[in-house]
């Protein structure tokens, strides 16, 4: 083993750098950037910079009459009732489709964990929602879900009412179902993954100990798993964003209040081009996201340390 | 107690069996539907759709019949999608142009990045780490302002490149792709610069070879991703002759079902094979992550 110094000594000998003209630490740094610099620049052009704009947009009165008003457009989005209502639809879908997502992966996960046959066929089911396109997902949910459609066919022969899905309090309900069809696969193959890589001595010298099953999976299992817990929770919050596609398409810009989300506010501030509006909305929405982020993170860590150690 | 045990495992056969199968019929019932004439499709679906075809003479059933296989397997659908009008094969070109540099391009710079954030963490790095995060978790909703103001600027709105930029800077396989090399044993990389290797033959040599299974498995989630995009091309892209084939499929109505049912199934073949060839990666790109952590 070389010693700092050692390895100081050696990087100091290499002629190119004298060649350079350049010392390691700035060698260093400049290699550092050679990898990072294309994305970052990338990121700072199309991203942040004009992220930059749309924060100041929102604190002028116009963009023809940039005349400073700080908080104007935020009291005016937050007393907006189409805003309080979408930011109500959006946290209801999320907080109740992102746990229903990690919970029923984990548990697709764990049963397909046992011997059971037809496994990986199941696997390879699990994974094709990924694979429909937009349109006949839509398509299909309209054909399971419209007033006329399959399910109401099915309650009418058990003799109970017709509910038309998408326009009762059922609505919510039919979304969740289409976003947990659309992503369980991908999260459950996160959690097989995970789960096959807990160390078999730990799980077996649990069976030998005679622990039951309930005792593995909470005191083993899920120690082990809590970092893709994370991991699997985060992607389905990006993708719980993502679930607006099929529900402006199943439904159009309007659909019934319990189905209005935040990105249809959005898109409907962007059409009636009301940028004072949209940027405001689209500033308090990043300043959630930081929050929540920073929460996860700090849980991350701390879940982190515990399995680490 | 072994009895139990087997009726433990038929049991989570039978739940995993129901549940595969209602995953799975979406899209087996896309493919079914495309071989079936659209009379077919008007019997079995009755009112559903009936909105467009009212005035056209039609059968139309007061029921419906999810019906797995066609009375009568016929192509039409697929002659009219691919022959008839030329125009369902241009768009589907104008997909593959947009997403395959999209693709190579994001998980390329991704992976130089990646490299970045795995060997080299400073503070200011570390907070770059942060806000890429942030930026992955916007929705659509909010970066489509920021990139149509830069689009604009640039003089790119209403070009490919106003979608293919800001695709090939996404952070997310910035972010997975990090996750994936933090986790290659630091003893690897120092041996490594031991023998005197520099930065650029230790991401080529070392990094790459160790992520390969995680670079397939995001370069199949980005292509999804972007294959079935929508608001992009709609905002960005107006000229709807350069649009991908995902956005003329969203904006199908309802008199055409079964021809989208066909141009549905056609469009999701490029993902088919690349789920049949890399779904090991899939998986394998993922477990690896863990097994090096151990």
């Amino acid at each position: 083993m070389l010693t700092n110094s050692d390895k100081k000594a050696k990087e100091k000998k290499t002629i190119r750098e004298y060649a350079l003209g350049l010392n390691a630490k700035t060698k260093d740094i400049i290699q550092s950037w050679m990898f990072l610099g294309p994305s970052v620049l990338g990121v700072t052009v199309f991203f942040i910079l004009p992220f930059l704009v749309v924060v100041y947009y929102s604190v002028i009165r116009s963009p023809l009459n940039p005349e400073f008003v700080f908080l104007q457009n935020f009291e005016n989005v937050l007393g907006n009732a189409a805003f309080k209502i979408a930011v109500k639809n959006t946290v209801d879908f999320s907080i109740i489709s992102v746990p229903l997502a990690v919970i029923l992966s984990l548990g697709l996960a764990l049963m397909l964990e046992e011997k059971i046959p037809l496994k990986s066929q199941f696997r390879t089911f699990f994974l094709s929602p990924m694979m429909v396109p937009v349109a006949s997902v839509v398509l299909i949910w309209q054909v399971l879900f419209h007033n006329n459609g399959v399910m109401n066919e099915i309650l009418m022969n058990f003799g109970a009412e017709k509910i038309d899905w998408l326009k009762s309090e059922w609505a919510l309900g039919v979304i969740v179902i289409l976003y947990l069809w659309k992503n369980l696969g991908y999260n459950m193959i996160l959690f097989m993954a995970a789960l096959a890589n807990i160390p078999r001595e730990l799980l077996e010298a649990a069976e030998v100990e005679g622990s039951s099953s309930f005792y593995k999976f909470f005191a083993i299992k899920l120690r082990y798993l809590s970092p893709t817990v994370l991991f699997v929770t985060i992607l389905s919050m990006i993708n719980s964003f993502k679930v607006f596609r099929e529900i402006y398409l199943l439904t159009g810009e309007y659909p019934i209040e319990r189905l209005y989300m935040l990105q249809h506010f959005m898109n409907n501030t962007f059409e009636s081009l009301d940028y004072q509006k949209l940027s405001a909305a689209a500033v308090l929405m990043a300043i959630a996201m930081v929050v929540i982020i920073a929460v996860l993170f700090r849980i991350e860590d701390a879940f982190g340390k515990d399995v680490e150690g | 107690m072994k009895k139990k045990k087997y009726f433990g495992r038929f049991s989570m056969f039978i739940i995993s069996a129901v549940f595969a199968f209602l995953f799975l019929m979406p899209t087996v019932l896309t493919i079914s539907n495309s071989f079936m004439e659209q009379s077919e499709l008007n019997a079995n679906y009755g009112m559903i759709f009936s909105n467009i075809t009212s005035d056209v003479k039609t059968y139309i059933s007061d029921s419906v019949t999810l019906k797995f296989i066609p009375d009568k397997v016929s192509f039409s659908q697929y002659i009219t999608a691919l022959i008839k009008s030329p125009d369902y094969l241009f768009k589907f070109w104008n997909s593959v142009i947009l997403v395959v540099p999209i693709v190579l391009l994001q998980v390329g710079t991704a992976a130089l990045a990646a490299y970045g954030f795995t060997r080299w963490r400073g503070k200011f790095r570390s907070f770059m780490f942060f806000f890429y995060v942030i930026l992955m978790l916007m929705p659509y909703q909010v970066t489509l302002v920021p990139n149509y103001l830069v689009s604009e600027w640039v003089g790119i709105l209403n070009t490919r490149w106003a979608i293919i930029f800001p695709g090939m800077f996404a952070p997310f396989s910035v972010f997975l792709l990090t996750k994936f090399m933090r986790r290659i044993p630091k003893s690897l990389i120092e041996a490594a610069k031991l023998d005197g290797a520099g930065e650029w033959q230790i991401f080529t040599r070392i990094c790459l070879p160790q992520c390969r299974s995680a670079l397939y498995s995001i370069a199949i989630l980005v292509f999804i991703d972007y294959w079935n995009m929508v608001e992009q091309p709609i905002i960005l892209l107006q000229d709807a002759s350069q649009q991908p084939l995902s956005v003329y499929l969203s904006q199908i109505n309802a008199g055409e079902v079964g021809i989208a049912f066909a141009v549905a199934t056609i469009y999701m073949i490029p993902t088919l094979l690349l789920f049949l060839h890399g779904e090991e990666y899939l998986v394998e790109g993922i477990a690896h992550q863990g097994s090096v952590k151990g």
